[in-house]
Parts: structure tokens; C-alpha cells; sequence
């Protein structure tokens, strides 16, 4: 209130602080955008929305670009490792908040939080070095050889297993992002009033019902909140893809060829873009990619306000 | 009180120090590839003249980019510039040191450099219209050589890069259907195959992968000890890898002076040339001419002194009827 910054003109400045703190991030915020829309704006003309968000094309010599490659591949990347990634991280919140002892919740929280620490280039070269190996001599073989009579999913297994791929690529993103999920699944398991389950036990409720049906419907709001965040990451993440994915601008049908997606190529080919065109195409890309996750972030941020609602009712 | 007396002191010192060296730095910035003779170089002429030279291996288009728009020293790439080009812009071009690429392939059954391919049959396999190694075209070039029946895995670089400028320049040089289908660039749409990041990606997927080629620099081929292959040059000679046929591609390229060095060395007609060498330019901003003859001074001293090091490092050194060209070069401009 004004009134009580005339009293006090410490508590003024403090106020403005915070606020011109604040206000930064939109100026950010706009000021980045702004300049995507200015860099893009010869490949805007050139190919024009529908047209580069649809071509396939990615021809740096012919100077003819198109997302729709990219953005494939961030999609079916961020979609698999999602497939992954969900299960495992809430089983790993069901276990934390429900079933693990308590000497036990205290070291797998902590190992949780320590691989969401760990920086993406360490998974890339963990991948490119330890788990393509792996992949390319057991996994995908194995994969190819139990799916081979099956129809329709064998195609997606074709081709020869080389272990840097989509699926490879699939597997470090679920690594990547299930502490994100895992925790917040868990701090909204968490947030399930202990009278309501105890309410459930008392009549007679087993742990998988109660879970099942006490814990998890109370809390879908923040789960889901909570994995369209990973999801976010997942479509942002940068080098430790670009070491297992292949870097191929083509659309793949078979989970074992390579892909390229939007922030890999922007890796990839931003330092020698030599030409105007080509330049202000990646440009065009990462607008894209700020609009895509833009749009993520939205849909997340919205479901965990309606959750945060229904929690303090 | 002492205590900061004695800080002030420190940093004043420190300061001074950082004030006095800042005086002689040489900003440099561009290909990534000649980046480790650089600093090397740069290493031991800062111990004996003091001159602190940056260098940051941002690639080729950068460097260039940043020349152009004055805000280093030098640029560096390793895409030479056309004359018309360098004059538009105002700069200065010359070479200063070579590299080659080499086509390195992962084959069980066959011996380290003993697989030979010529120009057309290289083309095909990056086209992916040979598939298979033991392809009529492939097996007619190698007699007695053991060619398995397996699918070729084609490695690019995915990254636009200089090492790919090289190689794609030479296959649209000796391939029409290579020009015609995907040309000649840092980065360009390659029709088969998968991509793998810097030379130390390519290197990695061609060990890893087997049944594969790939292509990388030569010094990178000899550190990860990959399996090398011949190849069939303008003479009609199949040459192997080395510090030899680099130099005699080098050699035999003729570098005019006139046209601001401008050349590929792809395809270079030397009996003993290795087809796919490629120098590496140093661009200058022509309007500085004090901090041009810094920069001068120090590949002149490069030039002298630092051929042993680049060896080391496994370039090749400009051939010493080149250096002297370039020294013309450099004096005719006034800034030697």
C-alpha cells in the first residue's frame, strides 16, 4: 500500500527491487522472441509457415529448408522416452511415498535428485561410449529377433542394430527425465491427506487399493503436471542426444535408424551456417521450438494450478 | 591493515600485469580443425616474445564471419574465400598449414591401408548406390582382397564442418552425379547414412560400427588407428595417406598469389598427390596494417620454427617454395 512506503523508503526500494526483478524475465522473455522473429524473418518469407513446418527437405547446399524432420524427431524421441520414463517414475514415487521403510526413502529420494543433477553431456558420452554398445550388441538384436514375426511391429525394429538411434537416444532421454517426474509424482503423492487412506486401510483396503484407488486419483493432477514437465525437457535436451541419435534429417519409420531433432541440428550446424538463408532457417527452427515448448509448458502449468486448487480446497 | 595493504598491492600488480599483456594479444577466431597447431605455436611464441595470442575454435563460417565484421584480429577457415569475396569484404587471404582427409573404413578381413578405391567408387558408396562391399566396381580395384557380402554403413559428419567441405569438394569435383545430386559444402544433404558429431564422432561409429566408411582428418584416422583406405588420384596412382602425398598435393597445387591464395587442393594433379588435402586459411582485415604485421610476424615465425611441432600434431607443413610466395604476398601488401 503506498501509504506504508512513505513511512518506510527501505521497504519501498526493497518493493521495486523485487518487482524490476521480476518484471525482467518478461523482458526476456519478449526480447528473445523478438529476436527470433527478426533473425527468422528471411526464411519466413522464403518458405513461409506451412510450407517449412511441413518439407522435408534439409538441403544446406541447395539452400531449401524444412522443419518437418526436426521436429519428427524431437516428437518421437520426446514421446518414447515419455513411454519409458512414466512407468519406472512412478514406481519409483509409489515406493518412496508408500511401501520403502523409512531408512530407505531418505537414500533413494537423494539418488533421485542426484541423476537429475548430473550435466546432459556426461549422459551423451555415456551413451555414445557405454550404453550404444550395449544397445547395438543385446538390446536392439534381441528386440529385432522377438519382433520379427510380429506384424506391423517389426517394422519398427528393421534395419541393422548399430546402437545410435532413435530408441538409444529414446532411453537416455527416459533416464534424463525420470527424477523430474519421479519427484514431483511423489511430492503430490505426498500431498494425499493421510485421513483419507487411513480411512481406506480402516475399512479393509489393501496397499495396491489403496494406492490405486485413494492415492492416485487424488493426485493425477500433479502427476500429470509433473511428466508434461519432463516432457518439456525432454524436448529441449541438447548434447546428450546429438552423441546417439545419428543426426539424420529423414523420417524414420524403424526405431533403429537415426533422426535428427530440432535442437541437435541447431548444435550441429549453427557455427558454420554460412549462408544468410541458412542461418535465419535455424533461426526459423528455434522459434519453432520456442513455440512448441511454449505451448508445453502452458498445458503443465495450467494442470498444476488446477491440482494446487483442488489441494487447498 | 597490513593485510590489505598487501591485497592492494596483489592486485595492483595483477592488474598492471593483465594491462601490460593485453597490449600485445593477438584475438583470433575460426576453424576448429587447425586449432591445436595454433595454440600450439601460439604456446611457444608467447615464451619468447611475450605476444599472448587467443585463438577460439568457433569453426570456419565464424571466423569469417567475425573478420568481416572487424571484431577480431584474424580469421581462420578452412574454406578458402574467393578473390572477389576477399575484395568485397577488404581482407587479406593466405595459407598456413595442410591437412588431408582420408576415407576410413571398419572391414575385418581386410589389412590396414590395403582396400583401394578410386573416385567413382567412392562417390557410389556415399551416394549409397554401392551397397555392398563385395560390388563388382569395389572388387575389380582390389584383386585377391577378401570383400564380405555385407551392407555398407555410410558415416558422415553431421556438424557443418571444413573436414566436410574438403571431402564433399572433392567428390563433386571427380563426380558429376555427386555434383549434380547433393554438391559441395560444410554441410551438405547426404543421401545415405548416419551422422556422428566432430571427428571424434566419426571416428567413433566407424570403430564401433562394422561394415562401415566413414571419412575424418588424417591425424584423427592415425590416433584412433583406423583402418585407411587408398585411393586412385588425378594421375591415375593409387596413394596412401601421408605426410608424402600430402605434401606432394601441396606442392603441386598452384597457389597464385594474385587471386589471394584462393584454392582447393582436391584433386590435386601431383603423381604422388593425395586427392582429398585441403589448406586452411588465415584471413586478415586489410585496413589494419599494425595489427597485421603482429599477426604476420607471428606465422612467419610459424613458418620458421614451427614445422617439427605441426608434424607432431600430424599437418603438414606449407612446402617452402609456398612460404616464399606467401611472403611476397605479404610484403607486396606492406605488412611484412
Amino acid at each position: 500500500m503506498p501509504l506504508q512506503y512513505k513511512k518506510n523508503p527501505v521497504d519501498f526500494i526493497f518493493s521495486a527491487t523485487t518487482a524490476a526483478a521480476s518484471f525482467s524475465v518478461i523482458i526476456f522473455i519478449i526480447g528473445i522472441l523478438y529476436v527470433l522473429v527478426t533473425e527468422s524473418s528471411l526464411a519466413i518469407e522464403k518458405f513461409g509457415i506451412v510450407k517449412f513446418l511441413t518439407s522435408t527437405d534439409w538441403d544446406p547446399v541447395k539452400e531449401s529448408f524444412g522443419a518437418l524432420t526436426n521436429i519428427y524427431g524431437t516428437v518421437i524421441t520426446t514421446f518414447l522416452s515419455l513411454l519409458i520414463a512414466i512407468p519406472v517414475a512412478l514406481g519409483i514415487a509409489i515406493f518412496v511415498t508408500e511401501i520403502a521403510p523409512n531408512f530407505l526413502k531418505g537414500p533413494i529420494g537423494a539418488a533421485i535428485e542426484l541423476l537429475a543433477a548430473i550435466p546432459s553431456i556426461i549422459y551423451g558420452m555415456w551413451g555414445l561410449f557405454t550404453l550404444s554398445p550395449i544397445m547395438s550388441k543385446y538390446v536392439e538384436p534381441f528386440l529385432k529377433e522377438i519382433t520379427a514375426g510380429v506384424p506391423f511391429v517389426n517394422v519398427l525394429f528393421q534395419g541393422t542394430p548399430m546402437g545410435i538411434d532413435i530408441l538409444t537416444a529414446s532411453v537416455i532421454l527416459s533416464i534424463m527425465i525420470v527424477p523430474f517426474t519421479a519427484s514431483i509424482s511423489r511430492d503430490s503423492f505426498n500431498l494425499t491427506p493421510a485421513i483419507v487412506k487411513e480411512s481406506a486401510y480402516a475399512i479393509g483396503a489393501t496397499k495396491w487399493e489403496v494406492i490405486k484407488n485413494v492415492v492416485i486419483p487424488y493426485s493425477k493432477l500433479g502427476v500429470f503436471g509433473g511428466i508434461v514437465l519432463s516432457l518439456g525437457r525432454a524436448i529441449g535436451e541438447t548434447m546428450a542426444v546429438a552423441f546417439v541419435l545419428g543426426n539424420n534429417h529423414r523420417i524414420a519409420t524403424s526405431l533403429l535408424d537415426a533422426a535428427a531433432t530440432i535442437t541437435v541440428t541447431l548444435a550441429n550446424e549453427f557455427a558454420e551456417a554460412d549462408k544468410d538463408i541458412y542461418l535465419s532457417s535455424l533461426f526459423y527452427l528455434a522459434l519453432a521450438l520456442f513455440v512448441m515448448s511454449f505451448i508445453t509448458l502452458a498445458i503443465a502449468k495450467f494442470f498444476l494450478i488446477k491440482a494446487e486448487r483442488k489441494y487447498s480446497r | 591493515m597490513k593485510t590489505i595493504l598487501k591485497l592492494t598491492l596483489i592486485a595492483a600488480f595483477v592488474l598492471s600485469s593483465a594491462y601490460a599483456h593485453a597490449a600485445e594479444t593477438l584475438n583470433g577466431a575460426g576453424a576448429t580443425f587447425p586449432f591445436p597447431v595454433y595454440s600450439a605455436w601460439a604456446h611457444e611464441y608467447n615464451k619468447i616474445t611475450g605476444v599472448q595470442l587467443n585463438y577460439q575454435s568457433i569453426g570456419s563460417g565464424g571466423g569469417v564471419r567475425q573478420v568481416t565484421e572487424r571484431t577480431v584480429d584474424f580469421g581462420a577457415s578452412d574454406d578458402p574465400s574467393r578473390p572477389e569475396q576477399i575484395q568485397k569484404d577488404g581482407l587479406l587471404q593466405f595459407p598456413a598449414v595442410i591437412g588431408g582427409v582420408v576415407p576410413v573404413v571398419n572391414l575385418e578381413s581386410v589389412q590396414p591401408g590395403q582396400l583401394k578405391l578410386g573416385p567413382e567408387s567412392l562417390c557410389m558408396i556415399f551416394l549409397g548406390e554401392i551397397k555392398y562391399w563385395d560390388d563388382a566396381k569395389v572388387k575389380k580395384m582390389n584383386p585377391g582382397v577378401k570383400l564380405p557380402h555385407s551392407e555398407i554403413t555410410v558415416v558422415y559428419r553431421s556438424d557443418g564442418s571444413g573436414t566436410t567441405a574438403i571431402y564433399t569438394n572433392y567428390l563433386s569435383e571427380t563426380c558429376p552425379a555427386w555434383k549434380e545430386k547433393v554438391g559441395a559444402g560444410k554441410a551438405v544433404k547426404f543421401p545415405a547414412g548416419i551422422g556422428g558429431k566432430g571427428n571424434e564422432g566419426v571416428a567413433n561409429y566407424v570403430k564401433r560400427t562394422a561394415s562401415s566408411i566413414g571419412y575424418v582428418e588424417f591425424a584423427y584416422a592415425k590416433q584412433n588407428k583406423l583402418n585407411f583406405t587408398q585411393l586412385k588420384n588425378s594421375a591415375g596412382n593409387f596413394v596412401a595417406p601421408g605426410f608424402e602425398s600430402f605434401e606432394d598435393a601441396a606442392a603441386s597445387g598452384d597457389f597464385d598469389a594474385k587471386k589471394d591464395f584462393y584454392l582447393w587442393l582436391t584433386n590435386a594433379p601431383g603423381k604422388g598427390a593425395w586427392p582429398i588435402a585441403g589448406a586452411t586459411f588465415i584471413l586478415l582485415a586489410k585496413e589494419k596494417a599494425d595489427v597485421n604485421k603482429n599477426v604476420v610476424k607471428f606465422f612467419d615465425w610459424a613458418f620458421k620454427n614451427g614445422d617439427a611441432k605441426a608434424k607432431e600434431l600430424v599437418y603438414v607443413p606449407l612446402p617452402a617454395s609456398l612460404k616464399d610466395k606467401i611472403r611476397a604476398y605479404w610484403k607486396a601488401k606492406g605488412i611484412y
